[in-house]
């Protein structure tokens, strides 16, 4: 059923991107490839993998479906410009209307925890949804014929074969940086909401009135004297310390031969 | 947008079936006239048209085999609305035709099949415009222009391609050549309309705001997420249509502008339709449907999406 659930659970399963330590490392798109190659919605078909040159499929380039993509940006001029990682996955909005346009009922919003999934033995291959999302992040797989999207490892969350605290997303148990974290959004006692409201968490396209559920933490300002980083006194003792001027007049020998040289 | 050239191909020959199959019951209300020339041709343009259009637009579904399912969601889906309207449409449909053509009725209850038939016709292309204008992320499609547009672009056709069948069946063109002249300019006017409107449209979001990162200043793409173009930069970034619109837009004008509103200007004003005029008339109405498929193909090449904003455009 397309119709978005209007007895929503409170609980809003989702993800906090921490944009200030995010490395660009592309790590969590990889895992998340890894493990929902065969997850829940696999395979993650790829195309021209090896070749590049449109043999396979007759597309140029080699690409493929993957639900998480890290794109870096410049924002701001010269000396304040700053360069931001940016990780972009499925934000499981909460009014989306990539659930709604579906024609079939194959994409759907989860009652119990928000998650937006599309059920592959519906799916017709329509890519409308793909259309209504503002994000992109659905990625239609043309060898399996269906739409292909985050699925918040929701085969992986919920596993009790797996310890405790592997039961997050792929992305955020790989994430080196500790870049990312998973949690229930819709509890304001979490402790991905407390993140949220300490760091001023924000959505993206908030005009787009989809009511994403996942969250970006914003760049720290930038760090530029070296009061910000409490080492006046340190500096200031380090600059007595360097002696006035260095004379090498007395130098002889090899290393005579090689001060001439180098002061060349 | 990817200008697909199966949806360019459905949304135009639907649109001229549905549009010729509602000058169809125009017809035999004003005139009560079973023509059989009329119906033998008529109806298999129009249904064929509409026909192949649903046909070409299903098998480039990734399951075309699945595409019965498409009509379970309309309570929140115009893309399974127009499905299931497009099916209830061949009823009345068909039933006007057998009457009309089987035997040699079109009043009474034949008519009022005629009748429904016209009426389902326009809310099929209603539901295939709204697919369209319903969408937040497309700024060139959600805006008043888009449902208008396809309705008058379906009567126009529709109408344009009835002449042709009214002059080979030696029936009086005048009629019938008036409002279609009037479907013609109304199409024009709104495709003027919405493109000063859309080219001067502010933007509805920008990289700003789609990464956050306005505060910092203008946020530009500097390491996309790959090497090779993904499926997003593929179906929604496509940049082709933009760089040459305004000759296409030119030629959009002469085809389905020009030429038809020159030919039905020439039918108007010489009355008595003779051969020349039926061979005129087929000319404006292919003339006009070449013009709605390059007004068609921009309608999507030219359109931005916001998901761009992710992969270098800076505003939609
Ligand atoms: S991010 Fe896109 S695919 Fe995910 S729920 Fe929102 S609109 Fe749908
Ligand atoms: S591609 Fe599949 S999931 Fe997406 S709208 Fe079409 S049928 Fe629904």
């Amino acid at each position: 059923m397309t119709c978005l659930p209007t007895t929503a659970g409170s609980k809003k399963l989702g993800l906090v991107i921490d944009l200030d330590i995010c490395v660009g490392c592309h790590a969590c798109a990889v895992n998340c490839k890894e493990w929902n190659t065969s997850g829940h919605s696999a395979p993650l078909t790829d195309w021209n993998a090896y070749s590049d040159d449109a043999e396979e499929d007759g597309d140029e380039g080699a690409w493929g479906v993957w639900f998480n993509r890290i794109h870096t940006y410049e924002a701001g001029e010269g000396e304040d410009a700053r360069t931001v990682h940016f990780p972009r996955s499925c934000l499981h909005c909460e009014t989306p209307d990539c659930v709604t346009v579906c024609p079939t009922g194959a994409s759907y919003k989860r009652v119990e925890d928000g998650i937006v999934l599309v059920n592959a033995d519906l799916c017709i291959g329509c890519k409308l949804c793909s259309w209504a999302c503002p994000y992109g992040a659905r990625e239609y797989d043309k060898t399996e014929g269906v739409m292909k999207k985050c699925t918040l490892c929701v085969d992986k969350i919920y596993n009790e074969n797996l310890e405790e605290q592997d039961r997050v997303p792929a992305c955020v148990s790989t994430c080196p940086a500790g870049a990312r974290h998973f949690g229930d959004l819709g509890d304001p006692d979490s402790d991905v909401s407390q993140l949220v409201a300490e760091r001023q968490g924000y959505e993206l396209m908030p005009e787009m009135g989809y009511k994403p559920v996942n969250r970006y933490l914003p760049p720290r300002p930038r760090r530029t004297k070296a009061e910000d980083f409490g080492a006046p006194e340190r500096l200031a003792d380090l600059a007595l310390r360097v002696p006035a001027g260095e004379t090498t007049s007395d130098a002889s020998g090899l290393l005579g031969w090689l001060d001439t040289m180098l002061s060349r | 947008m990817h200008p697909a050239l199966s949806v360019i191909f459905f949304t135009t020959a639907s649109g001229a079936g549905y549009g010729l199959l509602v000058w169809l019951a125009l017809h035999a209300a004003l005139t009560g006239d079973a023509n059989p020339l009329i119906g033998w041709i008529g109806f298999p343009l129009a249904l064929g048209l509409v026909t192949a259009g649903l046909l070409s637009s299903t098998f480039h579904l990734g399951h075309p085999e699945r595409a019965w399912r498409a009509m379970s969601q309309w309570r929140s889906s115009w893309l399974s609305r127009e499905g299931l309207l497009a099916v209830l449409t061949y009823i009345p449909a068909l039933l006007f035709a057998v009457g009309w053509v089987l035997l040699g009725r079109n009043d009474g209850l034949w008519m009022l099949a005629g009748a429904v038939a016209a009426v389902l016709a326009m809310v099929t292309v209603y539901c295939t415009a709204m697919i369209y204008q319903s969408l937040k992320t497309i700024p060139r499609w959600h805006n008043g222009f888009t449902v208008p547009g396809y309705l008058a672009m379906a009567m126009a056709t529709g109408g344009l391609w009835i002449l042709p069948l009214l002059a080979l069946s030696g029936s009086d063109l005048q009629t019938m050549a008036l409002p279609t002249m009037g479907f013609v300019l109304l199409s024009a006017a709104i495709k003027w309309r919405y493109w000063t409107a859309t080219d001067n449209a502010a933007p509805t979001a920008t990289s700003g705001t789609a990464t956050g990162l306005a505060n910092l200043g203008t946020v530009r793409l500097l390491e996309g997420p790959t090497t090779s173009e993904t499926y997003v930069m593929r179906e929604m970034g496509y940049r082709i249509g933009r760089k040459h619109a305004v000759k296409l837009r030119r030629l959009a004008g002469f085809f389905g502008l020009v030429i038809p509103i020159a030919v039905l200007a020439a039918v108007l004003a010489m009355p008595g339709s003779g051969t020349m005029a039926g061979g005129l008339v087929l000319l404006a109405a292919i003339s006009g449907s070449v013009g709605v498929v390059v007004e068609r193909w921009l309608y999507f090449a030219e359109a931005k999406h916001v998901s761009t904003l992710y992969y270098g455009e800076e505003f939609a």
